[in-house]
């Protein structure tokens, strides 16, 4: 067997999409499943534990897994050859192809997920920085960084139930 | 009016709402 062919390459990106997905994914339903509801149960002393210790941790694997899932997963469609039929929601490529339902599908799924990434490094961590106190604001500006962190992040759930939809779909049924 | 997505439950039901209109628009282009 050639371990060193194009299927097993093609293997290994997608092995690695998805580990780096279920990192991002798992910790983002970690936040919101798990640490957010659970907070005003904490007795005050005790939450630096998660203000300083946990949330810094897991927020440091949760936006690096964010890029590698959408590093590799821009390779995988790259590579593949159908990026753009996919971003365009099967539209380009039609012409010649036919509609291609599979790249409508992959293609929702990549703009979720393209979204989810810009929510993560443009919004929910600079205002994590905030709300964690490694970056230092005044107190009225940092009960709003935490709730605007907290809304991206929900919308990022919201999103990843759609999303996942639609990447699984694209493999399997279509 | 509060926004949905203060509350985790209202969160998960629109997430799958958006699925199950994503998956109808799919079906019908398919």
């Amino acid at each position: 067997m050639d371990l060193f062919n194009e299927v097993w390459g093609l293997f290994m990106m997608r092995w690695l999409h998805v580990i780096s997905g279920v990192m991002w994914i798992g910790l983002l339903w970690y936040f919101n499943f798990v640490q957010i509801p659970n907070m005003g149960k904490i007795p005050d002393d005790q939450k630096p534990a998660i203000g300083k210790v946990i949330a810094p941790a897991a927020l440091w694997w949760f936006r690096w897994a964010a890029l590698a899932t959408l590093a590799t997963g821009l390779i995988l469609a790259g590579w593949q050859g159908y990026i753009l039929d996919a971003i365009t929601l099967g539209i380009v490529g039609a012409a010649e192809d036919g509609f291609v339902i599979k790249h409508c599908a992959i293609g929702i799924g990549m703009w979720m997920g393209i979204i989810m990434a810009f929510n993560v490094w443009g919004v929910i961590w600079p205002n994590q920085k905030k709300a964690l106190g490694m970056v230092q604001v005044d107190a009225a500006s940092k009960k709003k960084a935490a709730r605007t962190a907290m809304l991206f992040s929900r919308t990022n759930t919201l999103l990843s139930i759609p999303m996942l939809y639609a990447m699984v779909s694209a493999q399997n049924i279509y | 009016m509060n926004n949905p997505l203060e509350k985790l439950s209202s969160t998960v039901v629109m997430g799958v709402v958006l699925t199950v209109i994503m998956v109808a628009v799919l079906a019908a282009i398919a």
